[in-house]
């Protein structure tokens, strides 16, 4: 069970209120309005984060567990938590730069030369938004096949190949990327992890629309990109290490935040107030809706549990991420079919802005997001169950001669 | 190479509990034993072994207070030993005895509940009949009527589905004062197992290891418990607890049901390699994790607020009986699944889990039931500002 804050815990979380209440504003309960999509309002949000990023350097409130030196508060991992519940309560454009700030900074602390670690202030400012360059069109889930080639050219690497699914490529000063700098070893030894910088000629971003028409990933073509040499991270050939450290950084950024409560109560709310409850089967379907939240909240109350007492968590996470991919998905659903032929519609014209239809349409953010949820069966099975791993033929052979789709 | 999973929620104390309880159901309710009942024993219990777990465990009365001669403990003691009953399938009516009547008197009879609580505790088990041949699980759709009143009240009809009634030496019968209806006059009444005009009939059953039995009345005297006709609250708070204890006996069975399906992926060879390395069968034991994940923190947390006190705990009895009685189906199902031919057997125990899922899911009121329950109870609750 959760226990309650300690003394010091409370007194941080007033500190952080009232930092909060002075910088912020709480979430208002108002009329629903639709999502906007748009470039522009992306622009526009993007422009707000970097606002909040930078209002939050100033307060000290940037990265809470990273140490003074570089920029951070030096807290702990408690902190940080009580910080995100209590920012939840505030609208504020909490997401990609703070996201992406988790996966890089951790990195490059942990594997980064002093000359790169230099980087990390202005991260923490929102000066420089980092995007992160992994999946290619041939590397999904298989990550380490990536293909985009990183050539060393005196002391600099130069950079062919394309990327996909890279958040706000379009908005980033910088970029993470992973390379192939040798194809005749075996695939994950001849990966580099590399700093690059997305001002230059040969980076091209382009748009990647969703099926819910947002904008927020991007294709990014390469062509004769140059990055100094010393900013390849942990060495040439070995940056699959830095990668699946980043990649276990990821999950717990990966989400949506959503400006319409979501939770089977205010379904349950939805359909009184429609006059849907004299349904037996719309009962029946709120019911198992409520007690999935419910279990889903027990559940993160012991992840949450074993960060305030110090130990391993005793649920392993990949068991939340799919139900909350699968449970998620299954009630905005429910939503859907809640709203009956109106259900038709979107945006504006819908019921509750629209907001529902987005949510449905969004499945792909959480089921395919952060890895599959196929990949975290195989890891829940591998890592939970300890069952074991496949057969696997790209072991031992260069990778050069792995057979690929493309 | 046996699964370990973290523990969860598990005191050092509790944890080594856990264990006793394990050690004594492994050396005393081998699987070879509950089968010799099942297959022979028309009471469909085994009275060494209540014997043994009552006296050497104190089980019987193990969250019965020490005033009432039990042991003291908490709902969540009963819950572990629960949990260890429902893995080892030992046929013994500790959820009718104490998980499921206990709580009822308790609950009904309050101050006067020592009298009936005492013989419970040191073994003399007990079972609840409220259900009719109708299967509402809802204590308000009980018809059976009390005749007379004071010293002299008796029953006559029936009632269906009882648990362990073969066990029972006390059988504690909701019945209803003549002309009432719903939650009124609800009224609680012992019936003794050697009474007049009592005759339980054993149908045959689904569950192999724990059969439901009919009670037939005929002008069969019984005591009033508690107030007569003011039952219903204390019925429902208790019928809340076995829920919540029923699904720490259901958790129980599909840690079972989960390592045995691990255990055979990772030992079964086809195609020159363990089963479990592929992903259809790996993703099965993954979805099995999964729902055995969601069904322990939910039952646990049903546990734990009844012992608090909060009064949610109602609520969350629904939520973790909603959530488990599908789960530990489509557990068994697919643990026997994985078990390929040998899994359809007489002799592999998976049908046995499966026919326990199958009950429990049934058992004072199946997910439909729950969900419905919740709905209703969060809406109103957000009518009145509650929630």
């Amino acid at each position: 069970m959760r226990r309650a804050d300690t003394k010091e815990e409370a007194a941080f979380r007033a500190e952080v209120r009232e930092w909060l209440e002075a910088n912020a504003d709480r979430r208002a309960v108002g009329p629903p309005v639709p999502l906007d999509h748009s470039p522009e309002a992306e622009a526009r949000h993007h422009e707000a984060a970097k606002v909040w990023q930078r209002k939050k350097f100033e307060g000290g409130w940037a990265a809470i567990t990273w140490p003074v030196e570089y920029g951070g508060r030096g807290g702990t991992p408690i902190q940080q938590m009580i910080w995100n519940e209590e920012q939840a309560t505030f609208d504020v454009p909490a997401g990609f730069i703070a996201a992406s700030l988790g996966m890089i900074g951790p990195a490059l602390m942990r594997f980064g030369t002093e000359e790169q670690k230099a980087y990390l202030p202005a991260m923490l400012r929102g000066d420089e938004v980092w995007c992160q360059l992994f999946s290619e069109p041939e590397a999904g889930s298989d990550l380490a096949a990536v293909r985009t080639r990183g050539e060393v050219d005196g002391d600099e690497l130069v950079i062919n190949g394309q990327k996909v699914w890279t958040t706000s490529a379009n908005f980033a000063e910088k970029g993470f990327i992973v390379l192939r700098t040798n194809p005749d070893v075996p695939k994950h030894d001849g990966i580099s992890f590399a700093l690059i910088d997305m001002r230059q000629p040969g980076v091209e971003v382009r748009p990647l629309v969703t099926m819910r028409g947002d904008r927020h990933f991007n294709e990014v073509f390469l062509t004769d990109v140059r990055t100094p040499l010393d900013h390849v991270v942990n060495g040439i050939d070995r940056g699959w290490p830095v990668t699946t450290f980043v990649l276990m950084n990821e999950g717990a950024f990966i989400g949506t935040s959503s400006p319409v409560d979501t939770s089977a109560k205010a379904l349950i709310e939805y359909a009184s107030d429609a006059g849907r409850l004299d349904d037996p089967i719309a009962r029946e379907r709120l019911g198992e809706a409520y007690a999935r939240d419910r279990v889903l909240g027990q559940l993160q109350d012991r992840l949450k549990a074993a960060l305030l007492d110090g130990r391993m968590p005793d649920v392993d996470g990949s068991v939340l991420k799919i139900l909350i991919a699968e449970w998620g998905h299954e009630r905005a659903e429910l939503a859907n079919w809640l709203q009956g032929a109106d259900g038709l519609l979107a945006g504006a014209d819908a019921p509750v802005a629209g907001l529902w239809q987005d949510k449905v349409l969004s499945r792909g953010l959480m089921s395919v997001g952060g890895g599959t949820l196929e990949v975290h069966r195989n890891g829940l099975g591998e890592r939970a169950l300890r069952l074991p791993k496949e057969p696997r033929f790209d072991r031992d052979t260069a990778f050069r001669d792995l057979k690929t789709s493309g | 190479m046996p699964l370990e999973l973290a523990e969860f929620n598990l005191s050092e104390e509790r944890l080594e509990f856990r264990d006793t309880l394990r050690r004594f159901f492994e050396a005393n309710a081998p699987i070879t034993e509950v089968r010799r009942v099942m297959e022979g024993d028309a009471s469909g219990h085994d009275p060494g072994l209540w014997r043994l777990a009552s006296e050497e465990l104190g089980l019987a009365g193990i969250a019965i207070s020490e005033d009432d001669g039990g042991q003291g403990f908490g709902l969540k003691e009963l819950g572990i030993a629960l949990g260890e009953a429902g893995r080892s399938l030992a046929p013994i009516p500790l959820f009718a005895s104490a998980g499921l009547a206990a709580r009822v008197v308790q609950h009904v009879a309050g101050d006067g509940a020592s009298e009936w609580l005492a013989p419970i505790a040191v073994g003399r088990a007990a079972t609840l009949a409220w259900v009719e041949a109708s299967g509402g699980w809802d204590p308000g759709a009980v018809s059976l009527e009390m005749q007379g009143s004071g010293d002299d009240v008796r029953l006559s009809g029936a009632k269906h589905f009882v648990l362990d009634a073969g066990a029972a030496e006390t059988l504690f019968v909701v019945a209803r004062m003549p002309g009432s209806v719903g939650d009124e006059g609800l009224s609680l009444l012992a019936v003794s197992g050697d009474a007049s005009g009592l005759v339980r009939e054993r149908p045959e059953c689904v569950d192999l290891t724990r059969p439901v039995w009919t009670l037939r009345f005929d002008d069969t005297p019984a005591r009033v418990v508690g107030a007569p006709g003011a039952a219903a609250a204390g019925l429902r708070r208790g019928l809340d607890e076995a829920t919540a204890l029923l699904c720490a006996e259901m958790e129980g069975g599909m840690r079972k049901v989960l390592e045995t399906a691990v255990d055979y992926a990772a030992e079964r060879f086809q195609f020159s390699r363990p089963i479990g390395s592929f992903q259809a069968i790996k993703h099965k034991c993954a979805d099995l994790l999964i729902d055995y994940e969601g069904s322990r923190t939910a039952s646990d947390g049903a546990i734990v607020a009844h012992d608090d006190g909060d009064p949610e705990a109602g609520l969350l009895s629904s939520v973790a009986k909603s959530h488990l009685g599908p789960a530990y189906v489509r557990m068994a199902t697919e643990s026997g699944q994985i078990q390929g031919g040998v899994g359809y057997t007489w002799e592999y125990d998976a049908h046995l889990y499966f026919r326990r899922a199958l009950a429990s899911k049934a058992l004072l009121g199946d997910a439909s039931s729950h969900r419905d329950r919740l709905a209703r109870d969060v809406a109103s609750r957000l009518e009145s500002g509650e929630a």
